[in-house]
């Protein structure tokens, strides 16, 4: 199987994975990293996103093999004051595409450290919520420092 | 001593008789309010868990050795399988067993619909399971399909019989009533889509059978696999610590579980079956569509005298018929009511219960018709609904019923009319509507929950119920906390495991907090007792001046204050056990769940275009133990709602019958871009006559009034009034242009008038 190495959170990874190998099923199957979930697994939902050099990207549409950059997914960001502001603002219910909402908001943050509602709304709009958490992620965001 | 009695019990909008054991005698209500840990807002217990990315879901569960299923699914909206031939599939790489029809509940000769299952592959990979299904050779024969529900009703093609009601005279009264709206309303059909698809992985061990699931119901999951492979269901171990979402599809085990415990006892290995979205979204359930044609007579004075409906339940090949009348029979004061259902079965994907199924769809037609009235009568539809106040479900008392305070706490909500219509102008327009909401929600027994106190003072509640995603970990932490006196942090929740403590009822029919919560109570009372007794003897004390509070034990001079874990800390190893069960509902006495909406929303009268601006939100569900995940059903209610309402719906190819919209793409369900601002309240008090808590369930209620609180404030917004669901543009338009010719067909009989 072809060998391929890749920054995940930091840390250097080698992985045979087969060609054609999702980012989301090598990162939940080979490298053991479940907190990235796959929900539609097309693309349509963002509860697989990742970062790619801290852009937000669906892991379940990149192949792995193609992926140029340091990846971070959710158990990269296990630190990251959202997380608690997630629990504070009660941004979770079944959570199945919450580390996905996380990873997207931590991207958002970084760029712009205190987003407007709108701004929130923009950026978040790729991350399908079915329990419908969206109004506490939002307050999540706008108070994720605290 | 143990006392047999016989005692009703509802879930989903059904009752069934049941048997129950009662132990112990009921506690005493906590006064109205919030407590020490009840009634105050918590954050949930697992949710750094959840949003970290650590809680394990079944779709997280990698078994060595695991293999994966692919299902085989009908091509055709009804055919039968007349020889199916896996030699080419088990002769492809990786795959290790087949099943065909007949060889799993589930997978069935004949097909009922597009996607319906009849085979089954496991492989090492999913890929391969696959790419296996191809290489199956199926002898199809296609049998007669019937789409249209009309059809089936005009043939009488049906899932039971239609169920016909009636009270008072309906036709003497609509004979007599000033005046008389009628109207036909349809609700399309509408998927759960949890975010985890249906799923489950089996694996024997000995004999054995463990069952990771993603379920709403180890229980009844545990029941249904013991029937179907003729084994002790003690013998089944289900498991589900954590789930992506239900919202009522997941109460039942599917073909996918069946297989996969056929599959696995075959091959020996552990066996995954998950559903992929697009499967998800053409054969796992769904709200089915409805057909209300609905009749009301009133006085003049607004006084409701008949209610008349026909109801299609466009019930597809599987699923039950909903009780769309029961908003009608039950939301108003009426004499006269007449109603008959009709179940359509045809050869489209099966109906699954979805949050309040049958009522959602029933409020729709009900609460846009009593607004309709409302317009005609030139009546502030809020003070319709007043005066039409039913103060008794067709004789029998309510248990509680704190609907008029919601109206009450909506009036400010409702008094906003004048300054939202102001905001109207050329294109967009504004407006205000409500609906009001009636559903059950009282939970019932029996369930069952343990309690472990540790002589570190630390407390466990074990019962094995599940956590779709409510925050029940919490709820029950927070109950079991205040009952014992103890800090939040000290309890944790073990749940999720049907061979790890007693029976609890399933996560549906907002029956959780009502069903468990009490059972949780008593068997943190029973704990407290204990440790009460032990503490008597230890400190020289009565009983009766004992307490426990803040994790303390205090006396009620003030003169003892122990810690729980010193007073504990001798026992060693010892702990102390509570066990409780829940009791029966108060008999005679309709338990129900109620509320109202606001809507505010702006419609644009060129486009069609309708926006969602503002709902506020008032139930009564008696007692709220956890203020903050309140706020959340209720907000993840009127959400799924405005999808209902403006863009979810399933389409259908009316030849083929095969679903369109398998994308969740192509069936749109609300981004956070969608959401209006959500105002959310509650009566808050305690339901005096049910159970130990006074609280009932609130995963429904939010859902139900939302849509039709949309469409009266659209009427309110522009005068037209929308019939159908999803209100899409072209149905917007359409009732504007009607609207439009209605005031066109007035001002010239006004003028002919003169």
């Amino acid at each position: 199987m072809p060998e391929l190495a890749l920054t995940v959170n930091g840390e250097s990874r080698t992985v045979d994975a087969p060609v054609g190998t999702s980012l989301a099923q090598l990162l939940r199957e080979h490298l053991g990293l479940t907190g990235t979930k796959i929900a539609c697994d097309e693309g349509h939902c963002g509860a697989c996103t990742v970062q790619i050099d801290g852009v937000p990207r669906l892991s379940c549409i990149t192949l792995a093999h193609m992926v140029d950059g340091d990846v971070t997914t959710i158990e990269g960001l296990r630190e990251h004051p959202l997380i608690d502001a997630f629990v504070r603002a009660d941004a979770v219910q079944c959570g199945f595409c919450t580390p996905g909402q996380v990873v997207s908001a931590a991207a958002l943050v970084a760029a712009n450290p205190q987003p407007t509602a709108d701004e929130i709304r923009h950026h978040m709009a790729g991350n399908i919520c079915r329990c419908g958490t969206y109004p506490r992620i939002e307050e999540a965001i706008l108070k994720w420092q605290g | 001593m143990a006392r047999l009695i016989r005692t009703e019990k509802e879930v989903e909008g059904r009752f069934e008789e049941i048997w129950l054991v009662i132990e112990e005698d009921p506690l005493q209500q906590w006064p109205a309010g919030p407590r020490d840990v009840v009634g105050r807002p918590a954050t949930r217990q697992d949710g750094p868990q959840r949003v970290r990315g650590e809680a394990a879901y079944t779709s997280d569960l990698q078994l060595p050795g695991m293999l994966h299923t692919a299902i085989l699914r009908s091509p055709f909206a009804h055919a039968r399988v007349n020889r199916i031939d896996f030699a080419a599939a088990l002769a492809l790489p990786g795959v290790r067993g087949a099943l065909g029809p007949g060889e799993a509940t589930g997978l069935d000769e004949e097909a009922g619909y597009v996607g319906a299952p009849v085979a089954a592959v496991a492989a090492d990979t999913f890929a391969q399971a696959r790419a296996a299904l191809d290489a199956i050779a199926v002898d199809w024969e296609e049998l007669e399909a019937v789409l249209d529900p009309h059809e089936a009703v005009a043939r009488e093609i049906f899932t039971a019989p239609p169920t016909r009601y009636e009270r008072g005279d309906f036709e003497r009264a609509l004979a007599e009533a000033d005046v008389v709206v009628e109207g036909t309303y349809r609700t399309s059909v509408v998927l759960h889509n949890s975010m985890e698809t249906h799923q489950a992985v089996c694996e024997w061990v000995g004999d054995t059978l463990n069952v990771y699931i993603s379920t709403q119901y180890i229980w009844g999951i545990r029941a249904e696999i013991a029937e179907a492979l003729e084994m002790p269901a003690d013998k089944v171990r289900v498991v589900c610590e954590f789930m992506g979402g239900g919202f009522g599809a997941k109460n039942g085990a599917g073909e996918y579980t069946f297989a996969a415990a056929e599959l696995a006892r075959r091959t020996g290995r552990p066996v995954r079956c998950a559903l992929t979205r697009r499967e998800e979204n053409a054969a796992a359930g769904n709200r089915n569509a409805t057909i209300q044609k609905l009749t009301v007579g009133a006085r003049s004075d607004g006084t409701i005298v008949a209610f008349g409906g026909e109801f299609v339940n466009a019930v597809g090949w599987s699923g039950w018929s909903t009780m769309t009348e029961g908003p009608m029979k039950m939301l108003y004061a009426c004499d006269n009511v007449r109603t008959v259902r009709y179940g359509a079965k045809i050869n489209t994907p099966p109906m699954k219960a979805f949050r309040a199924p049958g009522f959602v769809e029933g409020t729709f037609g009900l609460e846009c018709l009593v607004d309709e009235l409302a317009a005609k009568l030139e009546l502030d539809p809020l003070e319709l609904r007043r005066l039409n106040y039913a103060e008794s479900n067709d004789g029998t008392p309510y248990s509680s019923k704190g609907l008029a305070a919601c109206y009450d706490l909506a009036q400010k909500h409702w008094d906003r009319r004048d300054e939202v219509r102001a905001r109207s102008g050329s294109t967009w327009k504004h407006g205000v509507g409500m609906a009001s909401q009636i559903w059950f929600g009282g939970g019932g027994p029996p369930s069952y929950a343990w309690t472990r106190v540790g002589s570190d003072g630390r407390v466990a509640v074990v019962t094995a119920m599940q956590d779709i995603g409510t925050g029940t970990r919490t709820v029950m932490a927070q109950i079991c906390a205040e009952e014992l006196g103890v800090p939040l942090d000290r309890v944790e929740v073990v749940l999720g495991d049907s061979a790890r403590g007693p029976y609890a009822t399933l996560s549906a029919g907002s029956s959780t907090v009502p069903s468990v919560g009490p059972a949780v109570r008593a068997a943190a009372a029973d704990a407290k007792r204990q440790i009460v007794e032990i503490a008597a003897q230890r400190y020289d004390l009565e009983e009766r001046v004992l307490d426990i509070r803040g994790g303390v034990i205090v006396s009620a001079d003030g003169n003892l204050s122990v810690p729980l874990e010193e007073l504990l800390g001798v026992l060693g190893d010892a702990q102390i056990l509570g066990k409780g069960a829940r009791g029966p509902n108060p008999t005679g006495m309709s338990v129900n769940t109620f509320g109202v909406q606001v809507a505010e929303v702006a419609v644009d009268i060129e486009t069609g275009e309708v926006r969602v601006v503002r709902v506020a939100a008032v139930h009564d569900v008696g007692r709220i133990i956890n203020p903050l995940g309140a706020r959340s059903q209720v907000e993840g209610g009127i959400i799924q709602g405005v999808g209902h309402s403006l863009s979810e719906q399933r389409l259908l190819d009316p030849k083929t019958g095969r679903v369109l919209t398998t994308t969740l793409e192509s069936y749109r369900m609300p981004t956070i871009a969608d959401v209006p601002e959500i105002v959310c309240e509650f009566v808050d008090l305690p339901d005096e006559h049910l159970t130990s808590l006074g609280s009932k369930g609130l995963g429904e209620p939010p859902i139900v009034p939302t849509a039709a609180a949309i469409a009266n404030a659209i009427r309110d917004a522009t005068g037209a009034d929308v019939h159908e669901l999803p209100i899409t543009r072209e149905e917007m338009l359409r009732a504007l242009r009607e609207a439009e010719q209605r005031a066109n067909a007035g001002a010239k009989e006004t003028v002919a008038a003169r």
